[in-house]
């Protein structure tokens, strides 16, 4: 059985001008061990989508799904007292801005005790120890030392390595991680991703990574989940999308990249994603796909092969396509 | 090239001055130390390097919001140095301009954008109402906005329009340099696309010459023309592009590219380990800088400071160039 099983899950937030869907019938399956990745633009619902997961979002959210289940237990109907045994302990979460995400009044011993205090009882102190080991476990150096460092006195990588540290406190099975190494330097993020991975396939935990950058993806994920506006457009292995994206957004995402431009002006998608009162009739990407017709101006599309496009690009001859991609 | 360098510094340098307490000595930083570059119209330079290399301190030199310590700037063939007086560095400072990393944060509010736009003109020149709201028009049509957004707010935009509008913003008074400080690194890669494009074209349109600060190298790879890579405030390595990235010299420039990640699924590829972070400026390692962090490094690396040094198109400051 799968360890997290999530289908059609849909998240509207009551605003003044109505209702919002910023999550739209999304679903994700993952097994122990997996590393899935979810891409899209901001505004896109990555981070909504895993917020309805960890039960996050304010109480203008109205979460509805056809089964949400971890672990064989119902995130569905359970009540917020046996959903904060699980939150933070077998699911836990990363954000993007280590330095906001810490409380800056605490030191780092009392904030990655806390966390263990909570979920196994007993008192902060006794934690020490283990406080010692996870900090040395990710990476940090001379460990005794930064046990009272409050979080203003921590570089971004070091903050963000503290924050993976109280993460992985309980050794979760699923582990979040929120656009983790947006914030950082190109060095600093080859090491954290580097040490997500290490901790990954040490614990066997499933590893979910929210985040824009496909070269991350490319990586570090075995499969990726493509979003737009709310939607699932994609969702295959790594190989397979980079090789052969069968969706026009997919598409784009990738010749967007500088690396894969062939001259000077680079392949920009035209126009931005659709807004709450700007949602185009039929297919949400039509307005910015260019490959667009008359039938995906008026009706939504439905999902085949994994794709939620009425004409998906043609598959590619699996033997000459690894070619073209590996520039 | 024969015409004039627009910018031209030779050895510039910028301590701070540290003040560690009442009794203590004052202690100095050095944010930059012997950045030497020529830039020509319709030229791009990509300054790289990790946060607290110094990139942002030569920014802050270039458009003269702070005077170097040490070392000579010419903008536009007029001395910085001797352009205290205020009538000259007013002109002077018409013809650099900056846009800033973060769109959200570099615009004003509580200002329309027609008021962003405008204020450059009504400070530096005296145009009247009419041919400053024309002027702000058809700049905002160049980059890409509608006639209607000049009554809106900033946060009405999107990340990508906002950039739009710094870039107006720092165009309106037709300057021959521009500073880019990380102008895209907010933005995602769709939105990013756009932007760069129309950096690009209002660069071949109006020969501009770009300084251009970003960590990311593969866009640094894409619209640079020189490339100059920092380390705690030292040049480390410098030249054309190509030849930057195609065979970098400086074990810290190889540390770089190979930390970059590619959109590319073939996992083979060998990586460099860069341990550790980068030390602090007040209290630099000996010898070259980059030793503790350097997988190359011998004993003669810690004692002596290696000086930049010419090979073919790039320079270096490495003792085991050869």
């Amino acid at each position: 059985m799968a360890l997290l099983e999530i289908t059609n899950l849909t998240v509207e937030f009551a605003t003044a001008h109505g209702s919002l869907r910023a999550v739209d019938q999304v679903s994700l399956s993952l097994d122990a061990g997996d590393i899935v990745a979810i891409v899209g633009e901001s505004g896109s619902g990555k981070s909504v989508a895993m917020l309805a997961l960890m039960g996050l979002l304010p109480w203008t959210a109205t979460i509805t799904a056809d089964r949400m289940s971890f672990d064989g237990k119902d995130l569905l109907t359970m009540n917020p007292k046996q959903r904060r045994a699980i939150i933070g302990k077998d699911i836990s979460m990363i954000f993007q801005e280590p330095m906001t995400s810490l409380n800056p009044c605490f030191n780092v011993e009392y904030q990655i005790s806390e966390v263990l205090a909570q979920h196994f009882g007993g008192k902060r102190r006794s934690y020490k120890p283990r406080v010692i080991e996870l900090l040395k476990k990710v990476g940090i150096p001379a460990p005794e030392t930064r046990l009272k460092a409050y979080p203003h006195q921590l570089s971004g990588g070091m903050s963000q390595r503290v924050m993976i540290a109280m993460m992985i406190a309980c050794e979760p099975k699923l582990l979040i991680a929120d656009e983790p190494t947006t914030a950082l330097d190109v060095t600093i993020q080859a090491q954290i991703l580097e040490l997500l991975v290490e901790l990954q396939k040490a614990n066997g935990m499933a590893l979910v990574l929210i985040t824009h950058d496909m070269a991350v993806v490319a990586e570090t994920a075995d499969r990726v989940v493509v979003q737009y506006a709310g939607q699932q457009v994609e969702q295959r292995s790594v190989i397979e999308l980079f090789n052969n994206p069968r969706h026009p957004y997919t598409e784009a995402l990738l010749s967007a990249l500088p690396e894969y431009a062939k001259e000077k002006t680079l392949n920009a998608i035209p126009g931005v994603v659709p807004g709450q009162l700007d949602r185009p009739v039929g297919c949400l990407f039509n307005p910015r796909c260019e490959y667009a017709q008359d039938l995906c101006r008026q009706q939504p599309p439905q999902k085949s092969e994994g794709v939620l496009c009425h004409y998906p690009l043609p598959l590619k001859v699996a033997s000459n396509s690894h070619s073209e991609v590996t520039l | 090239m024969s015409t004039q360098a627009l910018i031209e510094a030779r050895g510039l340098h910028k301590y701070y001055t540290i003040k560690t307490g009442m009794f203590e000595p004052n202690q100095s930083l050095q944010a930059l130390s012997g950045a030497s570059f020529d830039l020509h119209a319709g030229q791009t330079l990509a300054v790289v390097g990790e946060s607290g290399c110094g990139k942002s301190t030569l920014a802050r030199l270039l458009t003269m919001i702070e005077q170097p310590t040490a070392g000579q700037l010419t903008l536009d063939g007029i001395d910085v140095g001797i352009a205290n007086q205020k009538e000259v560095a007013k002109k002077l400072r018409q013809t650099i301009q900056m846009v800033f990393q973060d769109p959200f944060g570099s615009l004003n509010p509580r200002q329309k954008v027609g008021d962003i736009l405008q204020e450059p003109l009504i400070i530096n020149t005296d145009l009247n109402a009419n041919q400053r709201r024309d002027r702000v028009l058809e700049l905002m049509r160049r980059v890409g906005l509608l006639d209607e957004h000049i009554h809106r707010y900033p946060h009405m935009f999107s990340g990508g329009q906002r950039q739009r509008i710094a870039i107006a913003r720092a165009l309106i008074l037709k300057p021959k340099i521009v500073v880019l400080d990380e102008p895209v690194s907010a933005l995602d890669v769709s939105i990013q696309a756009q932007v760069l494009n129309l950096l690009i074209e209002l660069q071949q349109e109006l020969g501009l010459a770009y300084v251009f600060i970003s960590h990311d190298l593969s866009v640094v790879r894409h619209i640079a023309d020189q490339v100059l890579v920092m380390y705690l405030g030292k040049p480390v390595e410098q030249g054309i592009s190509e030849a930057v990235f195609n065979n970098p010299q400086h074990p810290y420039t190889q540390a770089l590219l190979s930390a970059t990640p590619q959109a590319n699924t073939d996992r083979k590829r060998k990586r460099i380990r860069l341990t550790g972070e980068l030390p602090s400026p007040l209290s630099p390692p000996t010898g070259c800088s980059f030793h503790p962090r350097c997988q190359n490094a011998v004993a003669q690396c810690k004692t002596t400071a290696p000086v930049m040094a010419q090979y073919g198109d790039v320079s270096v400051a490495c003792l085991l160039v050869k």
